[in-house]
């Protein structure tokens, strides 16, 4: 995922966030700016955009009836996916998902499965045969460096903005009626990122932050201030002195979001 | 996951296996039993059947992937169709994908990488039989695996994972531990320059029952190291008696 960065831009970086500063003049643990607008997409469920700093993800979500896996039938299924789509971004392809759009998607799954976001229980129609399937789809418009965080606040926000379509069961079929329920929606994982650049540690890493790291490590932050989910990435290391710090600053950080957006 | 009301944990503290929960399965670590690799190991680790080889530094195909000021470590994470209760396609799966991901990238923080530019390092691993934490059992096995190629590394990776069931936090989960637990936790250690080079998480943990997680993970990764190192000495002093 990464493109051309000069030497002289990488040692600037580097040695501006050694002295505790960023070239974009935020702290260290600023985020950039944030906006969600919701529901842009009508013919989908369920949407959301999210802005971050320049980062832009589109969450789609859209609702089918499908069956239960074998081992979990009295539960709904979650699918999500990612397309890092090309015109984000240089570096994107066209062509089937490679391993940074299932990374991004499987971080996202895991935050928002692991926390029990939704209640899959209620989406059964009948166990064992029928259940509704959610299909949360990122979607990536510019790449601008965090898309981890951008696209897990956007597929929360996504989905609780999501309504189902009634329902009820004639002769063993199912058949739509009019009007809609919200989808259930019970907890709110927020996905917190670091990077981990001249020995500190940056919330938030923009696209050249991001070229230049050694490492970077996110964590889901469920309502009660649990982790629920955890990624490294990148071809460097943390200690576990930074891992602990990660962890507790993720929690505080993942806290004023929560405030922020009232979830 | 967790809604079988099946025990994990017995009421004398031991696990389905009969482990402490600080125990580790028995490990067992073969090197250089692939003739055809520059350097392979073999690892069991209870029911984990795994084969890892690695090929290079040598020439990058394609080329275009090769960088000018250093060599490219690539790696390839695959289950067998039968290393699984239902057979699993042979084709990668988007878990394979980002495992394989996850898993060069553990390794890459080991390799002196500068010394090789416009070469590259092939890295297959093949599971056989899965039981639980192979990612770590795949990484304790590529990282000997590299050291048998005679790649130059700064020290050894050695993984291990932990989690929770039952309100216990336990090390080196196994399958239904995994499946069944509320929390599972699979760290890679570089034991000598005490760097975490792979950490993920999946199930719900304070951040308190993350500390004790990651420490109990850490004191399994270094138990490892040393059985790679032994793993290692086995080989090459054998080699050395045969020699004189």
């Amino acid at each position: 995922m990464s493109s051309v960065i000069t030497r002289v831009k990488q040692k600037q970086i580097a040695q501006t966030i050694a002295k505790g500063k960023r070239l974009d003049d935020r702290g260290l643990t600023d985020y950039r700016e944030m906006k969600i607008e919701q529901g842009i997409i009508e013919r989908a469920e369920g949407s959301a955009r999210i802005l971050l700093g320049k980062t832009e993800v589109l969450v789609g979500i859209k609702i089918e009836i499908g069956e239960p896996f074998s081992d979990t039938p009295n539960e709904g299924v979650l699918t999500v996916n990612a397309e890092l789509v090309p015109l984000a971004s240089p570096t994107f392809e066209p062509g089937p998902p490679d391993e940074n759009s299932i990374e991004l998607a499987r971080i996202v799954d895991r935050g928002i499965r692991e926390s029990k976001t939704i209640d899959t229980e209620k989406l059964v129609i009948e166990p064992g045969k029928k259940v509704f399937v959610v299909f949360v789809d990122v979607y990536v418009l510019n790449h601008d460096g965090n898309l981890i965080d951008a696209s897990a606040l956007a597929a929360v926000a996504a989905l609780l903005n999501t309504k189902m379509s009634n329902y009820e069961i004639k002769d063993d079929e199912v058949k739509i009626k009019p009007g809609y329920t919200q989808l259930p929606v019970k907890k709110h994982p927020i996905t917190v990122t670091f990077a981990k650049i001249s020995d500190k540690l940056v919330i938030d890493p923009w696209l050249e932050e991001e070229q230049v790291m050694d490492a970077r490590i996110s964590m889901a932050i469920d309502d009660d201030g649990n982790i629920c989910a955890i990624q490294k990435g990148g071809s460097g290391y943390f200690t576990e002195k930074e891992v602990l710090e990660v962890a507790k600053m993720a929690r505080e950080k993942a806290a004023e979001i929560r405030k922020k957006l009232k979830w | 996951m967790s809604q079988k009301a099946e025990k994990l944990i017995d009421k004398k503290g031991l696990r389905l296996d009969g482990r402490k929960p600080d125990e580790l399965r028995p490990i067992k670590i073969e090197v250089g039993i692939l003739s055809n690799a520059d350097g392979s190991a073999y690892i069991e680790q209870g029911k984990n059947k795994i084969l890892a080889a690695a090929f290079g530094p040598r020439e990058m195909h394609p080329k275009h992937l090769a960088l000018p000021d250093r060599m490219v470590i690539r790696c390839r994470y695959h289950m067998a169709p039968f290393s699984v209760q239902e057979r699993k396609s042979p084709s990668p799966s988007r878990r394979e994908i980002e495992l394989s991901k996850v898993i060069k990238e553990s390794l890459e923080p080991t390799a002196f990488m500068e010394y090789y530019p416009r070469t590259g390092v092939d890295i297959f691993i093949e599971v056989l039989q899965a039981d639980g934490s192979t990612r770590c059992a795949s990484i304790t096995a590529a990282s000997v695996a590299m050291a048998d190629a005679g790649i130059p590394m700064r020290d050894l990776v050695a993984a291990c994972s932990a989690g929770k069931v039952d309100d216990t936090i336990i090390l080196d989960l196994m399958d239904t531990e995994d499946k069944q637990g509320s929390a599972d936790v699979p760290v890679a250690l570089m034991p000598n320059q005490n760097a975490i080079t792979l950490l993920q998480m999946d199930g719900t943990l304070t951040s308190e029952e993350f500390e004790n997680a990651v420490n109990l993970a850490l004191e399994g990764c270094r138990k490892i190291y040393a059985m790679q190192k032994e793993a290692l000495k086995t080989k090459y002093v054998d080699v050395k008696e045969v020699e004189e």
